[in-house]
């Protein structure tokens, strides 16, 4: 209304008719959002939470759709193929079946045939007829230091045949003539040759190199396998064990948590909000779960699940993770709602009647979920380590079914030789960890309550 | 608050009596005993044996025997450490695994408020970003590589600097335990980074600290009257149970760096089925958290004067 | 979320809290630094130190070793472990010894001579305990008795059945004064066997036919050797320093009889840890003057140059088949066609890719002597030729027997350590590759692997056997029917037969022939499948010398080492 000058006026009745609705003032900028909707908006909103549930869609296809692309039984065992790192030479040569052999003597220290990853045969004159010879291989040169390498064998014969975990690598060999108490002496042969990776045609044929009809000549090339993330310690496929490992990593890491957190926050809201003597048994019966030894409870309800032996064994895993881990969120959450407990705002939503359910579930978790959702994020990894550190016991998953903590395990063992047994599971944890922990905050982002208005 | 404590203490005496309780029991339903050897036993030394060890009676007699050893302070003798009495074995190895733990724990603390603190403050700027990218890394690599890795680097600065600045393993000074603490303690640090840093965010943006900012009062008593003594409270929560799993959880770092902590002894004791070692080490691990926790508890009431102790 | 821009109040209390938290930051290093001060006092007071000192401490004349694990404790009448035998090898001496050489030579007793069932040994005046009191025959007896009783119920009290009365004595059935040993004066024994053993000399090396005194053992109270203070040591070095989980530290023993030819004074076992990589970055911190490898850090090995040594510790392992009557696995055909795909030669080569494995063929491994030279000399196993395709038709031999349309899935039951896994997954791989057979892996801990062995809840196990004494028999009579380490219930008379023989005799020529027939029993009837011979690949300081590694007796011996000067050049 503007600021008219008061005059005199007469009124009629037609000059109250009501003012047409061409504008709507009822109207709200924005539509009304429950807590969830509007939770919804902001995740989305938020670049990081969306980078993050992609991440976790990945691994899941990862996960689902991964071993229906590549199709590769991950139990397979390669023993040609032990531990190759990703990218590796694979190119073989096919030669005739393995036949055991017996020297046939030589005037020189020299190969008896080129040597190959079936066997390496050498053969020298009998300098040493009566205390014999010590074969040494290493693929390092010998150096004034003398580091002959590896003892392979003693021998009382003037000819030795290698076959232990060759490799298409080059080789210094040196035989040794040991004297009565069998050490070594100062006069000893060395030469140096390069292995070639062959395969026989059974199997090459075994493989599928080779059709069953067919029969190549020898000498023929071929190229073993891909595999894109190299192989394990017994010759299987990483990428095909990464993505079955996932089944139950991901599984424990999941669902675990899930339920742990999930009765921790129930448990913990009831003790919190209902306090008083009904607290404090809950509260102690907590402390009595906590201190349950894991270990020894894990073997019985492995025992009391009645696990046979060959199955995986994650249910009961889970059963025992859910049974004694919950009493640390639920001390968690019992904190944080003895705190919100004596807020303003919950004595105002009492003052106006609001039911307790409605009290907890609408002021007093979405308070804490803060924090709920970071014992969620760490729990996540904790759970996968649980899960490896029971399987490098004996009591997680049976072999051969693979796990990425286990793979872990497997892997820390050959980190300075062959780094990527134990970087691509570590990898995969490291992103799933990421990937729950970036959306972990944004979760905490969008639900928090206090953050609402922030925007 | 001293009757408070009482009544706590005798709860916590009540709580360890159950736990001991399903320790025992669970501990006999697990199939195998502690007298199954490599090499078979015949009949009769095994009858024998049982005789010794008291076996061969009922488990609800074997029952009433341990709970009335255990009210005298006696834990028995091991089954595979033998001859050594359990209390031996706990006084003796309980030191280093505390020590160890104290250590990790203030580590972990420490770094974890200051860092939390920090990353708070700074939120979405790089510090926040690369501390939370350590976070990360902290949390998702295991103790067992974190700990080999460790000792590997360990080899190396040695190597490389031609003498020992630090020793690889074994027990005995502080340069011994500064690298396996640390271990130990980084991926708790890592957990209450991240907890302190939730925590300090809900705090920053909260009625009482706007009230604060809006009255005037300067901004370093705002931070730390206001904003670190509110947001500590879910990390000291925490922190009780972490104090039992660090100090129970070291089995990976003492077999790794060779240190006479008690963690071995219990895992061993648990797939070796040492009756007497099993039930020793629960009990008292049992004890000393039941007792972490009412300590907690009490520093809780004296932090946050919101919560009343009855 | 896009954050506000900071405002200037904002970034000046960022400011200002930073400030305060670096302040903080101070206090709490400082802080640390204080508990740490106090810890180190502290630990000071409780003295659970390792001596930190190099691999080779010329000053001292002292090694540095690790051990895997703690000595459960060190009476000799009841040690069974790796660990305990190590120590007790270096602190004890029996009445006989084996020389650098492993051959048998004089220890306590300086002559002894053996007749048909009975051996006469004399013993030396100048023996003497570590507290200075002599060493009588009267200490044989009262250890062997104490092994015996039943109420120590020693798991190695078998070795001492030799003599007579000892089975008796241990069923509790006769008392121990019964033992047929006597004391005609204080330095002669004479021991009256049960029938004739032909390996008696060499049995009396073993930890439980060592001496115990008697005083000593009473006054310990139920204590003795479960700590440095609880024993009285008889070899060439004592323990002046046990640190329980922690260290042990052996002293040259002034008092031993033959202290001349101990070169090293002190032997400090300064790290106690199960883990290979640790115990091979002590080596390479210069901290420990030895270590094992494993398949997996063998190539930092050689990167590093080190001079690598192989052993073979004598046991061997094998997968063993339960034959019960309700295990499928006692059907003959299905164990024949394992038999004839599985590779060991593969195993031992590709898989545990150690230097000192060798593939299984017998039960018995190859340092066991024969007649004149090695058994395996002079009697080879049989080779086992693989052959799928027969293979294949055994398994439809064993269908048809069993009545089965398919082999159901076939347990095995394998340890919880990394290397048992491997070989369990080996296993598994090959039998389904090349027979279809589907295998599920039991993995048990130590205690629950055991219980199951005993109740026969398996269909094959990965088993092993190391000696316990320089004689065929310690294998030959592993599959006896009434051997309770027969786990498999392995039972035939042909067995039970030859081994009954082979007890009686003492003849060497007709032993090893008895011998031979049990090695071709095993393979014929497909007992066990023999998988690999264990070796041991170690490295050594190259300034320590003369280290021995034991099939028999204490794995590591020193007795016989000393430290290279370092040369002048």
């Amino acid at each position: 209304m503007t600021n008219a000058e008061q005059t005199a006026t007469t009124f009629s009745a037609d000059a109250f008719a009501p003012l047409a609705q061409d504008q709507d003032v009822q109207s709200i900028s924005r539509p009304s959002l429950s807590y969830w909707q509007d939770a919804w908006l902001r995740l989305r909103a938020n670049r990081r939470a969306l980078i993050s549930l992609w991440l976790v869609v990945g691994l899941l296809l990862f996960t689902f759709l991964g071993p229906v692309i590549w199709q590769i039984d991950p139990t397979i065992q390669d023993v040609e193929q032990i531990s190759q790192a990703p990218g590796a030479n694979r190119s073989v040569t096919l030669v005739a079946e393995y036949e055991p052999w017996q020297g046939q003597g030589s005037s020189r220290f020299a190969f008896a045939e080129t040597p190959t990853t079936q066997s390496v045969r050498l053969q020298w004159e009998n300098f040493n007829p009566s205390y014999g010879y010590r074969v040494y291989r290493t693929p390092y040169s010998i150096g004034p230091e003398r580091a002959f390498g590896l003892p392979l064998a003693e021998t009382l014969d003037p000819f030795f045949e290698d076959r232990l975990d060759l490799r298409p690598m080059n080789y210094y060999y040196t035989v040794m003539a040991i004297d009565a108490d069998g050490a070594n002496t100062n006069n000893y042969h060395t030469i140096e040759g390069t292995v070639a990776r062959v395969i026989t045609l059974e199997d090459a044929r075994s493989r599928g190199l080779v059709t069953t009809q067919a029969n190549p000549p020898i000498g023929t090339k071929y190229e073993f396998a891909w595999h894109p993330l190299g192989t394990d310690y017994l010759g299987r496929d990483m990428l095909a064990r990464l993505m079955h490992g996932a089944r139950v990593s991901l599984f424990i890491g999941f669902f675990a948590p899930f339920l742990y957190v999930l009765i921790g926050v129930i448990y913990g809201s009831t003790a919190g909000f209902i306090g008083g003597v009904t607290d404090q048994a809950m509260m102690r019966f907590a402390d009595f779960v906590v201190a349950l030894p894991f270990l020894l409870f894990m073997i019985l309800f492995k025992v009391m699940t009645n696990t046979g032996p060959g199955e995986s064994g994650i249910i009961p895993m889970l059963f025992a993770m859910v049974v004694l881990l919950w009493p640390a969120t639920a001390r968690l959450v019992r904190g944080q709602i003895l705190q919100i407990r004596e807020e303003g705002y919950i004595s105002a939503g009492r003052l106006l009647g609001a039911k307790t359910n409605y009290l907890v579930l609408r002021h007093m978790i979405p308070n804490t979920m803060g924090v709920i959702l970071v014992t969620v994020t760490f729990a996540v990894p904790s759970a996968i380590f649980t899960e490896a550190f029971l399987s490098f016991i004996g009591m997680g998953v049976a072999p051969p079914t693979p796990s990425w903590g286990s793979m872990c395990n497997e892997g820390i063992k050959t980190m300075l030789t062959h780094p990527h047994e134990l970087i691509f599971p570590a990898l995969f944890i490291s992103i799933t960890v990421l990937a729950f922990n970036m959306l972990g905050d944004g979760l905490r982002d969008a639900l928090d309550a206090r953050m609402r208005n922030r925007e | 608050m001293a009757s408070y404590a009482l009544k706590r203490l005798l709860q916590g005496l009540i709580t360890v009596w159950f736990i001991a309780t399903a320790t025992f029991f669970g501990m006999h339903a697990v199939p195998g005993d502690p007298l199954t050897g490599d090499k078979a036993l015949t009949e009769k030394i095994r009858e024998n044996l049982e005789v010794k060890y008291g076996l061969n009676q009922p488990v609800i007699t074997q029952y009433g025997i341990f709970l009335k050893n255990l009210a005298k302070g006696d834990l028995g003798i091991s089954f595979t450490q033998e001859n050594r009495r359990v209390n031996d074995i706990i006084a003796e190895h309980f030191p280093v695994s505390a020590t160890l733990g104290v250590l990790a724990i203030f580590f972990a603390a420490i770094g974890g408020i200051l860092w939390g603190a920090l990353t708070a403050l700074y939120r979405n700027r790089l510090p926040d970003t690369i501390i939370m990218l350590l976070v990360i890394l902290g949390i998702s690599v295991p103790s067992f590589v974190v700990a080999a890795v460790g000792q590997l680097s360990l080899v190396n600065l040695n190597d490389m600097a031609g003498t020992s600045v630090l020793p690889v393993g074994g027990w005995g000074t502080v340069w011994h335990m500064i690298v396996p603490s640390l271990v130990l303690g980084l991926s708790t640090m890592a957990y209450l980074t991240r907890l302190m840093r939730s925590s300090m965010l809900e705090i920053v943006s909260s009625d009482f600290v706007r009230t604060a900012k809006a009255k005037g009062i300067p901004a370093a008593q705002i931070f730390t009257r206001h904003q670190l003594r509110n947001a500590i409270l879910p990390v000291i929560t925490v922190l009780g149970p972490s104090i039992a799993a660090i100090t129970t959880g070291g089995f990976v770092v003492e077999i790794i760096f060779a240190i006479p902590g008690l963690g071995r002894y219990f895992v061993q004791a648990v797939q070796q089925l040492d009756y007497t070692v099993i039930m020793g080490t629960t009990v008292f691990y049992g004890a000393f958290l039941v007792f972490m926790v009412i300590l907690v508890d009490l520093i809780y009431g004296w932090i946050d004067p919101r919560v009343r102790l009855e | 979320m896009v954050e506000p821009p900071a405002t200037d109040s904002e970034s000046a209390f960022a400011q200002t809290a930073g400030k305060q938290l670096l302040v903080f930051g101070g206090v709490a290093f400082v802080a640390i630094a204080i508990l740490m001060l106090a810890l180190q006092a502290l630990t000071n007071l409780m003295a659970s130190n390792t001596t930190t000192a190099q691999a080779i401490d010329d000053v001292n004349n002292m090694i540095s070793i690790a051990i895997r694990e703690e000595p459960p404790q060190l009476n000799s009448t009841v040690a069974t472990d790796a660990s305990s035998g190590m120590i007790i090898g270096h602190v004890f001496e029996g009445l006989l010894r084996m020389n650098a050489k492993d051959q048998l030579e004089a220890g306590i007793a300086h002559k002894w001579h053996v007749t048909d069932t009975q051996v006469h040994f004399w013993l030396r005046t100048d023996a003497r305990w570590s507290d200075g009191s002599t060493i009588t025959a009267q200490d044989f007896v009262f250890g062997w008795q104490t092994a015996l009783s039943p109420e120590v119920a020693s798991e190695y009290a078998f070795l001492l059945f030799h003599i007579k009365n000892g089975r008796a004595i241990n069923a509790g059935e006769l008392p121990a004064s019964e033992l047929g040993v006597s004391t005609p004066n204080d330095f002669e024994l004479i021991v009256q066997l049960e029938r004739p053993v032909a390996f008696f000399d060499k049995m009396v090396t073993f930890p439980t036919y060592l001496p115990v005194p008697q005083k000593f053992y009473q006054a310990t109270a139920g204590k003795y050797g479960a700590d440095a203070s609880e024993l009285l040591y008889s070899g060439p070095y004592t323990i002046s320093n046990w640190v329980h989980g922690s260290s042990l530290l052996l002293e040259k023993n002034e008092h031993y009889w033959d202290k001349d030819r101990i070169a090293i004074d002190k032997i400090n076992i300064a790290y106690i840890t199960s883990d290979s990589t640790a115990s091979l970055n002590f080596f390479k911190d210069d901290k420990i003057a030895t270590t094992t490898l494993t398949a997996e850090n063998l190539d930092s090995a050689l990167e590093e140059r080190w001079q690598i040594k192989k052993h073979q510790d004598g046991a061997i392992f094998f997968l063993e088949f339960n034959h019960r009557k309700s295990h499928i696995t006692q059907n003959y055909n299905l164990r024949r066609s394992m038999q004839l795909v599985l590779d060991m030669e593969e195993l031992v080569y590709k898989v545990t890719k150690l230097p000192g494995y060798l593939p299984g063929e017998s039960l018995f491994p190859e340092f066991l002597m024969g007649v004149e030279t090695h058994f395996r000399k002079e009697y080879p196993a049989t080779k086992n030729v693989l052959d799928r395709v027969r293979a294949r038709e055994h398994i439809k031999l064993a269908k048809h027997e069993l009545g089965l349309e398919a082999i159901p899935p076939l347990m095995l039951l394998t340890g919880d350590n990394a290397v048992s896994n491997i070989q369990a997954e080996w296993v598994q791989a090959s039998l389904k590759k090349h027979l279809d057979l589907d295998i599920r892996i039991d993995k048990q801990i130590f205690k629950q692997r055991l219980a199951k062995m005993t109740a026969g809840e398996f269909d094959m196990v990965l088993a092993g056997w190391g000696p316990d004494y320089d004689d065929p028999l310690t294998f030959g009579d592993l599959f006896a029917s009434w051997n309770l380490n027969n786990r498999g219930r392995y039972a035939s008379d042909a067995m039970d037969g030859f081994i009954s023989q082979v007890q009686d005799s003492v003849d060497p020529a007709t032993r090893m022939r008895l011998f031979a027939q049990i090695q071709q029993l095993v393979y014929d009837d497909v007992v066990i499948l023999p998988m690999y011979e264990r070796g041991v690949t170690y490295v050594v300081h190259p300034r320590l010398k003369g280290m021995k590694r034991r099939v028999i007796g204490p794995q590591v011996d020193f007795t016989n080492a000393y430290i290279e000067p370092v040369s002048v050049n």
